[in-house]
């Protein structure tokens, strides 16, 4: 176990290393000038070679890199934006809460959606409710996930007006010049963002479950189970539950560290400023911190959640043993 | 004669498929009395798993009809409620399936797996359940099964995931164990040692055994009693000494001829020509007719009934040939046999 963990943490070490390196030498392939934007339009051409070199642009991107690694590693700073010139630390710590909330929050509604509805629609295929889920599933998967926002912002928030359109509160340490804050206010606020990412996820959930609760009900230990004189609620429950969730847990895993790096269009939707609006407005502006900042996060995010998911998977199936 | 353990009259399942209406099993009848062994033979899909899946009510319900009676001990359990049946199930009728690999749960230990056998029809606590198991492992020869209980399925080998089958089965010492092919998904050696095992508990606990194979070898080493199914009916059936000395179905001479042995020379190994009928359309008249090398123009129209031969009152088969003719044919094939094994 301690082996495996080592050696998953050197992998994610060079996991870490490939994906930041690689937005590096992107961002430096584009040929726009990030100094030139930095100081202004009416800058003189020696001003944006000041600037260049105050922000370290003159170098060469390797050494820019490494310095870079240096700072992250020694100092655990990601930097300042090019723009603002706020910490990178500050403005990820600002910005993930926002993403996490939502992503967090729209996890729950799914699975709290999809795992019952599966189940039932897979013991009672081609059932009225079967049908509905299925066509629910059809609608959840065709439509974007904008429009569904912005027709359930109009419709439960403009229109009956239960929710509010957009915004976001804090929950803890609200800012004084805030106009809402605590838990009721923060929860208030994500329920239409969170209810939007959870109606466009769940179809394929609902699909997913559905497939493993009918394939495990065929499987030669169910019908031991049954033989054994076992009620039908007791095979369900303790024989095909357990067998039937153990790749859910792989998909949420996954979905989880995907979604932390970009649920962009329901945050633009419904005014969230977290970290799908911090990475597009950085491409914008060419600030390279704070997107490497985004990257940073998304990495680390996917690679935890990667972990968890497989010491998850090892707790629940005893045939996997972690080496 | 006393009331028979089983009872079954006249068995018909169908299945229903997106091509048609599949009768699996048609007309089936038999009796198992107490203790008794009765072997069931047949080719892959000759019905003989589904009548004892009927047996059990472990059919899809959605997907099949029955019809027929299946008295166990006097009751219909065709027409059981679903309560009745779970009463049954794993307490007086047992099942142990074919493939080991596949029929236990891999995310449970396997003495959970066995525990919850006895607590699902013995008013026990958990620790007298598991007290139980323990014992059910070392009587089917597991070594140090104080330990083994503790473990997962897939920590155990093919044979010894069977032998926890077995232990399973018989756990609420039921009056019948039904065997699907026990031994089918087994290397040879253990396969022998897995025989064994079920004749020896079959004995102790005095449990009536059906045993359901493709292997006439099996069969002649276990049974008191010989069915021969092919496509959905019963072609042969007696006391495994008739079946095996005087078969009187040309299917079940078949089935004898095509029985591998090492000490007989020959350039290829016999085969019944042709493939089963499919069960969607059977053929008419003796459904054996395509593929039987005594067919007669009486065989493609009118169906042979199961006939008891003359002078054995529990040997019964159904075909058209005359006795005369099955006698002499059935003489040649053991002769042929023998003589085989005597060079």
């Amino acid at each position: 176990m301690a082996r495996y963990l080592v050696r998953r943490f050197l992998w994610a070490c060079v996991l870490f290393i490939a994906v930041t390196f690689v937005t590096y030498v992107i961002f430096f392939v584009v040929p726009a000038n990030p100094a030139r934007l930095a100081a202004g339009q009416s800058a003189t051409p020696e001003r944006v070679h000041e600037v260049e070199k105050f922000l370290g642009l003159d170098q060469p991107f390797y050494v820019q890199y490494l310095k870079f690694l240096k700072r992250l590693v020694l100092e655990g700073s990601m930097g300042q934006s090019f723009v603002t010139r706020q910490s990178v630390n500050e403005e990820i710590l600002r910005a993930a809460p926002i993403t996490a909330s939502l992503v967090f929050g729209a996890m729950i509604l799914v699975l709290s959606i999809s795992i019952p509805l599966g189940i039932f629609s897979a013991l009672r295929p081609r059932s009225l409710l079967d049908r509905a889920a299925m066509i629910y599933v059809l609608i959840g998967i065709s439509l974007p996930s904008f429009w569904i926002g912005l027709v359930l912002s109009y419709l439960v928030g403009f229109r009956l007006g239960w929710t509010p359109i957009a915004g976001y509160c804090e929950v803890f340490s609200v800012p004084e010049a805030a106009a809402c804050g605590g838990l009721w206010d923060w929860a208030y606020h994500m329920i239409l963002p969170c209810l939007t990412l959870a109606m466009v996820v769940a179809g394929t959930y609902v699909r997913f479950v559905r497939a493993e609760v009918m394939d495990t009900l065929n499987m030669d230990f169910v019908r031991t189970a049954r033989a054994k004189g076992a009620p039908e609620r007791t095979v369900i429950r303790t024989h095909v539950l357990r067998n039937a969730m153990l790749p859910v847990v792989t998909m949420v895993g996954m979905d989880i560290g995907l979604l932390l790096g970009g649920a962009i269009f329901i945050e633009a939707v419904f005014g969230l400023n977290g970290l799908g609006g911090t990475a597009l407005e950085s491409i914008g502006r060419f600030d390279l911190p704070v997107l490497q900042g985004v990257v940073i996060f998304g990495a680390v995010a996917i690679i935890i959640f990667s972990l968890v998911v497989d010491l998850l998977y090892a707790w629940i199936d005893p045939r996997i043993r972690l080496t | 004669m006393s009331e028979p353990l089983l009872d079954v009259r006249d068995l018909r399942t169908e299945f229903v498929t997106d091509d048609g209406i599949v009768r699996a099993v048609d007309g089936v009848s038999f009796t198992v009395e107490p203790g008794q062994v009765l072997g069931i033979v047949g080719e892959s899909g000759s019905g003989k798993s589904v009548t004892c899946l009927t047996v059990m009510g472990l059919n899809d319900r959605k997907l099949s009809r029955s019809t027929g009676e299946v008295l166990f001990r006097g009751q219909d359990l065709l027409h059981a409620s679903g309560h009745r049946l779970r009463e049954v199930r794993g307490n007086e009728i047992a099942m142990i399936f074919q493939d080991p690999m596949t029929s236990l749960n891999p995310v449970h230990k396997i003495g959970r797996q066995l525990a919850e056998a006895v607590l699902l029809h013995q008013d026990v606590s958990r620790k007298q359940a598991y007290e139980r198991a323990r014992e059910m492992l070392k009587a089917v020869g597991i070594p140090r099964a104080e330990r083994r209980i503790d473990d997962y399925p897939h920590q155990f080998s093919g044979g010894m995931r069977q032998r926890v089958m077995i232990a399973m089965a018989l756990i609420n010492n039921p009056d019948l164990i039904i065997a699907d092919e026990p031994t089918t998904a087994l290397d040879v050696t253990t396969q022998a040692q897995i025989l064994a095992l079920l004749k020896r508990l079959q004995e102790d606990f005095g449990s009536a055994v059906i045993l359901i194979t493709h292997d006439l070898g099996v069969v002649a080493e276990t049974a008191d009693d010989v069915m021969v199914m092919y496509a959905a009916h019963i072609v042969e059936r007696g006391p495994v000494r008739a079946i095996f000395n005087e078969p009187r179905h040309p299917y079940t001479w078949g089935l004898m001829g095509s029985l591998p042995r090492l000490d007989v020379n020959v350039e290829r190994l016999y085969q019944i020509p042709g493939q089963p009928p499919s069960l969607l359309n059977p053929p008419a008249g003796c459904r054996f007719h395509p593929r039987c090398a005594y067919a007669m123009p009486v065989c493609r129209e009118k169906e042979p009934r199961l006939t008891l031969v003359p002078g054995d009152p529990d040997h019964a088969q159904a075909c058209h040939l005359d006795e005369e003719t099955k006698r002499r044919e059935a003489a040649a094939l053991l002769a042929q046999i023998t003589a085989g094994a005597a060079t």
